[in-house]
């Protein structure tokens, strides 16, 4: 299993290499720049402002240029500075006087104050969350939903628990969210209608550190909105595949054993039903990640969709890039943990 | 000997789409303490229904047993609860199923799968039941057996895997093992083994045994009684010598006709019985076997024929005496 991590590791590398080029490419192919106005500047002005971003140089030289500031570490015998240019992602000590930076993702040209490397710290953990929180959402009420609706099946509980998950599936959030924030915010004031509950410093970059009471009343509405649609698709899956894992041969043989009807299920089918639900959760989990933008937006949260989604329309390469390049590093990794589940749901599965 | 189980008018259907399947149409039988009882037929003639309705392990729905009752040491295995049937599965009755491959449950371990009954039906923990576990194993002759009961079933080869499940079968020293057709899925020499082992474990423990086959060859080694299926029904039954030396129904003559002979000084050809075994969409008429009969007669198509007693224990459904290719008086 060591090795096989290794190995994922060392082919995430590819990938991620694959993205950046294909990433970088595509954004320069598209017409349009960085410095474009309704009413144009002047040319001195773009021309200045290409030269101060290296936007003059030619593209292979750009695209090196951007591959030596984020992949490769620099080692400095000077203490990193304030200095926008000096912004890495992970900058630490190794010895005396000597500092390593890594991963210093460049300025973002929507604002002279904010390195990308700023949006990483405050917005992104913030679309991370969310994203994992609808995650959990989607497991909570998708899973015992579809072991429900199979246990059932072709009763009552089966056909409303599989309408619900057809609603699920059906409503975007676009119309589910403003339908929650003026039920349960505006008429019923449950809970707050928009905002998030938490402030960086996190832990790892990611995790909130400061989980109390309020962060869960802002989250629990834009996570079940977001959440909502895949819970139903896990629903199905976990029913259909529940259903037919109770028509296998060892089924028959554990209760030929005297095994009580309770255990057969939870003891011997449930764990098999649930291999090809992990499968899809790598994708699912992605998808949650990287599609916060309608949720962020409908519920006023300060999370990366809005600049994700900005940066594109602005040509703001490296928003883009970053992006894009967290983004894969995001799935691999989700992937990679899936993969990781799948070996031990299911021994057959050995990667070495 | 006492009737360890007495199985009277079972009758099993199944209710599907096209119509209602009628499996097993009122089928009786009994098993003494010990004794071996064979169950030949063709596929799809309802021997693995008639075995699992006395177990009740039918899926219902589509599957019913409408009729019939199966006592089990004084008491009728279809009318009692679900909770007491259970604790007669695997404690009391157990069965060992055809395909080891699928037949085990791939996530789990084989030390835990097998000593579930013991969890289940004698209470012991974990620790007790590997015990028993290894012990069992040994008898059935998985090598190492202590070594293995962390290990999966995809870990065992074919014939290792069914051993597994002849042990799991008898780890809580049953009075009844059902085998239905338990050696179809392996090959050859691994067949001769597998039962083998099982007269071993006969001999050494002494339970009465329903073997299921669609191969005379097989039982005739093995089994004291032999009941031939054929439609849901029972045409022939006899003493297994009785059964091979003097096989009175048309079918059950097709049957040996269609084994090779080691014995025979002649070359000859196997014969094959023509046309396909009935599914049975109405209660027949008519002598089911009629359309694939060389004997047939006009009355086979006007009544069905009922177990009759032709010599001493030995009992055929059929209007026509084969010896003499003459209907019964
Ligand atoms: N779940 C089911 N639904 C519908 N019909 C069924 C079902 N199970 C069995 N049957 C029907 O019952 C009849 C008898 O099946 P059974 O499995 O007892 O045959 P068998 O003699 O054991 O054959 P084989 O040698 O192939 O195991 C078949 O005609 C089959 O179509
Ligand atoms: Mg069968």
């Amino acid at each position: 299993m060591g090795r096989f991590i290794l190995r994922r590791f060392m082919y995430m590398n590819v990938v991620i290499l694959v993205v950046s080029m294909i990433t970088f490419g595509l954004m320069h192919a598209v017409p349009g720049g960085p410095f474009d106005r309704e009413k144009a500047l002047p040319a001195e002005i773009i021309a200045n402002l290409e030269k101060r971003y290296n936007l003059d140089k030619p593209l292979w030289q750009q695209y090196l240029m951007y591959l030596n500031d984020v992949f490769i570490p620099q080692f400095s015998k000077t203490a990193p500075t304030s200095n926008l240019e000096d912004d890495a992602l992970i900058t630490f000590k190794v010895s005396g006087n000597l500092w390593v930076r890594w991963m210093n993702f460049g300025p973002t040209f929507s604002s002279r104050s904010r390195t990308v490397n700023d949006i990483f710290r405050q917005q992104l953990p913030i679309s991370i969350q969310l994203g994992i929180l609808a995650l959990t959402v989607a497991l909570t009420i998708g899973v015992p939903l579809g072991i429900l609706a199979a246990l059932k099946q072709n009763t009552i509980f089966d056909y409303l628990g599989m309408s619900i998950a057809i609603f699920g599936v059906s409503v975007p959030v676009i119309v589910l969210g403003p339908l929650m924030i003026w039920i349960f915010g505006v008429t019923l004031k449950w809970l707050p209608p928009t905002g998030w509950g938490t402030k960086p410093p996190y832990i790892l970059g990611i995790f909130p550190s400061d989980l109390s009471w309020s962060f869960w009343r802002t989250a629990i509405m834009p996570a079940v909105a977001l959440g909502l649609g895949s819970s139903a698709i896990i629903a199905r899956l976990t029913r259909a595949s529940l259903l037919q894992v109770i028509r296998e041969d060892y089924i028959r043989t554990a209760r030929s054993k005297g095994v009580k009807e309770s255990h057969v299920i939870t003891r011997h089918a449930l764990k098999n039903s649930l291999i090809p639900v992990v499968t899809i959760l790598g994708p699912m989990m992605a998808a949650l990640v990287t599609g916060t933008f309608v949720t962020e937006l409908t519920f006023g949260i300060p999370g990366m969709g809005k600049y994700f989604v900005t940066s594109i329309t602005n040509r703001d390469y490296p928003v883009i890039m970053g992006t894009i390049l967290l983004y894969a590093v995001f799935l691999v990794v989700a992937n990679l943990i899936v993969d990781i589940m799948y070996a031990y749901l299911d021994p057959r599965i050995r990667y070495d | 000997m006492a009737d360890l189980l007495k199985v009277s008018d079972l009758e099993t259907q199944f209710r599907t789409r096209e119509g209602v399947v009628h499996a097993v149409n009122g089928v009786s039988f009994d098993l003494k303490e010990g004794e071996t009882l064979g169950i030949v037929g063709e596929s799809g003639c309802g021997k693995s229904v008639t075995v699992m309705s006395v177990l009740r392990l039918i899926p219902t729905p589509p599957g019913k047993i409408v009729a019939g009752e199966a006592i089990f040491r004084g008491k009728d295995l279809l009318k009692m609860s679900d909770e007491e049937i259970r604790h007669i599965r695997g404690a009391q009755i157990s069965m060992v199923f055809q395909d080891p491959m699928t037949s085990f449950n791939p996530v789990l371990t084989i030390g835990r799968q097998v000593a579930e009954p013991l969890e289940i039906h004698q209470g012991m923990n974990r620790r007790q039941a590997y015990d028993r576990v290894t012990e069992m194993l040994d008898l059935v002759g998985i090598p190492k057996s202590r070594d293995r009961l962390n290990d999966y079933p995809h870990q065992f080869s074919g014939g290792m895997r069914q051993r597994v499940m002849i042990a799991m079968s008898l780890v809580c020293n049953p009075s009844i093992l059902i085998a239905d057709e338990p050696t179809t899925a392996l090959d050859v020499t691994i067949q001769a083994q597998i039962i083998e082992l099982i007269k071993e474990l006969r001999d050494k423990l002494g339970m009465a045994i329903i073997w299921i086959t669609h191969d005379l060859g097989v039982i005739a080694g093995l089994a004291d009684r032999v009941l031939v299926m054929y439609g849901g029904y029972f045409i022939e039954t006899a003493p297994v010598k009785s059964l091979y030396a003097t096989p009175t129904h048309p079918y059950t003559l097709g049957l040996i006709n269609s084994l090779p002979r080691v014995d025979s000084d002649v070359q000859c050809r196997l014969e094959s019985i023509d046309g396909l075994p009935p599914i049975l969409m109405e209660k027949p008429n008519n002598c089911p076997f009629a359309p694939r009969c060389t004997y047939v007669k006009e009355r086979c198509y006007q009544e069905n024929p009922m177990l009759m007693e032709t010599s001493e224990d030995h009992f055929t459904a059929c209007w026509v005496d084969t010896l003499t290719g003459k209907e019964r008086a």
